[in-house]
């Protein structure tokens, strides 16, 4: 090839993602300053830490093989976790569909619609866990604070998702109901939930499949199921029986999920 | 020089895709490899520079045996053979100058690579390239802001600066309009002459193949059914080549200049 | 069917087939066996239950008003909390791309590679953040690090199943072309692969960020540090207004870490 006679040789860099220098810099500059802080501002217990490997090796070695032997023990929590999630998608999943309707823009009049918002905003942004301890507080002990807690936990979600599904709706059919002459109610029955009733169903498969994922973690604050009996046998030690409900339930998380994922495809 | 002998390529049990292939391809020669969809042309191209594996046969490029090249050696090999593809497989969120410069991969270190601290030559031979095919200006535009031509171009200084030995297109002109198709072949006919380089064309298109190469070779489910210069590229030869399968008359038979159809992907 | 129905068959509407409704009725059936089942069997005692409204909202009386009193603490808490998201989900970054490259189909190195990926993705999927933490606090002892290393545990599921999909999802053809320069394996994944998928990796790692901030406030209260130890500690203490000023403290973390995330994802998409 005969090179063409290039003045001088030219450079290339690769253009940075980032065009101002100034920022490109800054934004590393703080990147490593907040890493630096965080650590650093961090109490860790570097003693209680270094422990840490002979613990573990004591823990897993008390672990193998995971113990059955406490099976009906094991059975009763599952049992237990089982109803929480059935009754808390029922109730959560019929009472999502007043609050997503309070909470659809298009349907409901401004002060509702900001009390539904504020509604699903709060019962989302608390992690089950706080709300779990919070009705253990109130009304004690047992499932019925865990039933209480996944229903909260479901209106938030399901609500929220029907919510934007009612604003999505065929806004046509509502008009026709209208132009009938039916009711704020009847068309809600004939022109809005039939439109929803499909999403409906496969977000409830959805949310039992994630209350019982839930409901297994409640009874670690004390709200019933199986999260209890797996708490206390850590409390003792008891890690052999620990391991055990672990493995079930991940078998039965994954079972639920593939049971889920399969009734929704069949649905959708 | 390229030498083909013998090849077959047969996936899983099924009726080979290639029967026993022979071409030898010498000097700057720019040979079209015409044949209707599924004849093998892709196939054979993907075998040289073994994208796709031969069950058996042999390729030598300049005396040295590809077939069984495993690892590291491939790789040298396969720096040696340049590829332009059909649907240009550019790095799409990456500027045209990286593009570019991606074709050097075979030969930087993988430091280099990746902080783009390619050496000086490359990047001089990079601009010189882009310049001869005039898509310099876009040294630093995101591949996927060009047009389908200049994309093409992309693809083809790519391909030049791994300084191949042969050059390999496979169906360069499919995903182009046809003006910019008939860039794309002058620019192919061209640089292969300017660089003194082989080049084997896939081309759906015989009203280009015969107009912009040297050597017309044709292929039939699997076998090389015509090998000569364009001239001797009759009716006869078409027909045999395309007969009973789908060969709309326009497109092979216009005279490029006036071809309006294109040939878009299968 | 009755016969009055029989003869004016064909003015009957129906919504369904016959065999839809069998199912129907047969799934609605089921469904109705299992609720009462479950109210029935459930170690629930009922007056408890009739009780409970007045109880919860004699617990939200005893929080009215909030109490500003320790707002510092909690203000440090809720920084501590952030802390723990944050390197976590940084961390996790490092550990969960190699599982989601050996767990996607078009770039693991072989058969046990991807099945050991995929181990590691379900397993960390299935545990939930909280037994991670139990965990690690009966390993580490009670404090931050086991709270960092819970989210660390969960989130490698996460991302590296959401990458291992992204992976998956590449166009081909680029990887083609670089195989085609010579280029070795580790050149082809950056230039053909990690430039792919840098869009849906943004995303997933800011997504999980927000998800993580959420999970961190409850470690606490499985003694894995942030805003949940104080939360415990005031719940323990019956100190029910300061209780209140907690979760408002909290609603208000997670509401701007969502619009933070909503902010970058905007940003860097």
């Amino acid at each position: 090839m005969t090179p063409i006679e290039s003045s001088a040789p030219r450079r290339w860099k690769k253009p940075p993602f980032i065009a101002n220098p100034l920022v490109r810099y800054g934004i590393l500059i703080v990147a490593a300053a907040y890493l630096i802080w965080a650590f650093g501002s961090l109490p860790f217990n570097w003693a209680r830490i270094s422990e840490g490997v002979p613990r573990a090796a004591r823990i897993f070695s008390g672990g193998f093989p995971p113990n059955f032997d406490r099976f009906e023990l094991l059975l009763t929590g599952f049992k237990e976790s089982f109803q929480i999630a059935i009754l808390a998608t029922l109730l959560g999943v019929l009472l999502s569909i007043p609050f997503a309707v309070m909470a659809a823009r298009n349907i409901a009049p401004m002060p509702i619609y900001l009390v539904g918002r504020a509604i699903i905003i709060v019962s989302r942004s608390f992690h089950p866990v706080i709300v779990a301890i919070l009705f253990v507080a109130a009304v004690g002990f047992g499932p019925l604070a865990g039933i209480l807690t996944l229903t909260l936990y479901s209106i938030g979600f399901v609500g929220k998702l029907l919510a934007e599904e009612i604003e999505e709706i065929d806004w046509g059919q509502v008009e026709a109901m209208r132009a009938s002459g039916a009711g704020y109610l009847a068309t809600l029955f004939y022109a809005v939930f039939p439109q929803i009733l499909p999403r409906q169903i496969g977000l409830s498969m959805y949310q039992l499949d994630s209350n019982l994922r839930a409901s297994a973690v409640v009874g670690i604050v004390g709200a019933g199921g199986i999260g209890g009996t797996l708490m206390n046998a850590f409390g003792r030690y008891d890690y052999d029986f620990a391991f055990a409900i672990l493995l079930v339930i991940i078998a039965v998380i994954l079972l639920s999920e593939g049971i889920s994922g399969w009734v929704r495809k069949k649905i959708w | 020089m390229l030498e083909i002998k013998n090849l077959v390529k047969r996936y899983g049990h099924s009726e080979p895709v290639l029967k026993g292939l022979d071409l030898k391809v010498e000097g700057n020669s720019v040979v079209s490899i015409v044949g209707a969809s599924g004849a093998g042309k892709s196939t054979m191209l993907r075998c040289i520079n073994r994208l796709v594996e031969p069950t058996s046969g042999s390729i030598t490029l300049n005396g040295v045996e590809l077939v069984h090249l495993k690892g590291a050696e491939l790789r040298l090999a396969r720096r040696k053979i340049g590829m332009v593809f059909q649907g240009f497989n550019l790095l799409d969120r990456l500027t045209v100058m990286e593009n570019v410069l991606a074709g050097r991969l075979g030969y930087v270190n993988l430091f280099q690579a990746i902080s783009r601290r390619y050496p000086q030559e490359d990047i001089d031979r990079a601009f010189h390239l882009m310049e001869r095919v005039g898509i310099a200006h876009y040294a630093n535009k995101r591949a996927d802001e060009l047009s389908g031509g200049e994309r093409q171009r992309v693809g083809v200084v790519r391909a030049l600066m791994q300084e191949p030995d042969v050059l390999l297109a496979d169906e360069p002109t499919a995903s182009l309009d046809p003006r910019t198709s008939e860039q794309i072949m002058v620019l192919l006919q061209s640089l292969a002459s300017e660089l003194s380089l082989p080049v084997l064309i896939n081309i759906h298109n015989v009203a280009q193949a015969k107009t912009y190469t040297e050597r017309i070779v044709g292929l039939r489910h699997g076998k090389m059914i015509f090998d000569g210069e364009p001239a001797a590229f009759n009716k006869d030869a078409l027909d045999e080549i395309y007969g009973g399968i789908e060969a709309p008359d326009g497109d092979i038979t216009a005279e490029p200049a006036a071809s309006e159809t294109t040939h878009d992907a299968h | 069917m009755v016969d009055h129905a029989e003869q004016l068959a064909d003015r009957v509407w129906q919504r369904f087939d016959r065999k839809e409704r069998l199912i129907r009725y047969a799934v609605l059936l089921a469904t109705l066996m299992l609720v009462v089942w479950a109210l029935s069997d459930i170690d629930i005692f009922w007056p408890w239950v009739w009780d409970a409204p007045n109880q919860i909202s004699g617990l939200a009386a005893r929080m009215w008003p909030p109490s500003p009193a320790g707002f510092a603490n909690i203000v440090s808490a809720l920084l501590e909390t952030v802390h723990i998201a944050t390197l976590a989900t940084f961390l996790t970054i490092f550990l969960a791309l190699p599982v989601a490259y050996i767990a996607a189909q078009n770039t693991t190195p072989n058969r046990a590679c991807l099945w050991l990926g995929r181990f590691i993705l379900v397993s960390s999927r299935s545990v939930n953040t909280i037994i991670w933490a139990l965990l690690f606090v009966a390993i580490f002892g009670p404090g931050v690090l086991a709270g960092i290393l819970a989210i660390v545990f969960r989130s490698i599921g996460f991302i590296g199943k959401l990458m291992g999909e992204a992976i998956e999802e590449i166009d081909r053809r680029p990887v083609e072309a670089m195989e085609a320069t010579g280029a070795s394996k580790a050149k082809v994944i950056a230039y053909a692969i990690v430039p792919q998928v840098m869009p849906a990796f943004f995303a997933i790692v800011i997504l999980r960020w927000d998800i993580n901030i959420r999970e961190s406030t409850v470690l606490g209260l499985v003694g894995a540090g942030g805003i949940g130890v104080i939360l415990q500690g005031a719940i323990d203490t019956f100190a029910w207004p300061t209780v209140a000023t907690i979760l408002l403290a909290i609603i208000v973390l997670v509401l701007i870490g969502e619009a933070l995330t909503s902010v970058l994802r905007r940003k860097v998409l």
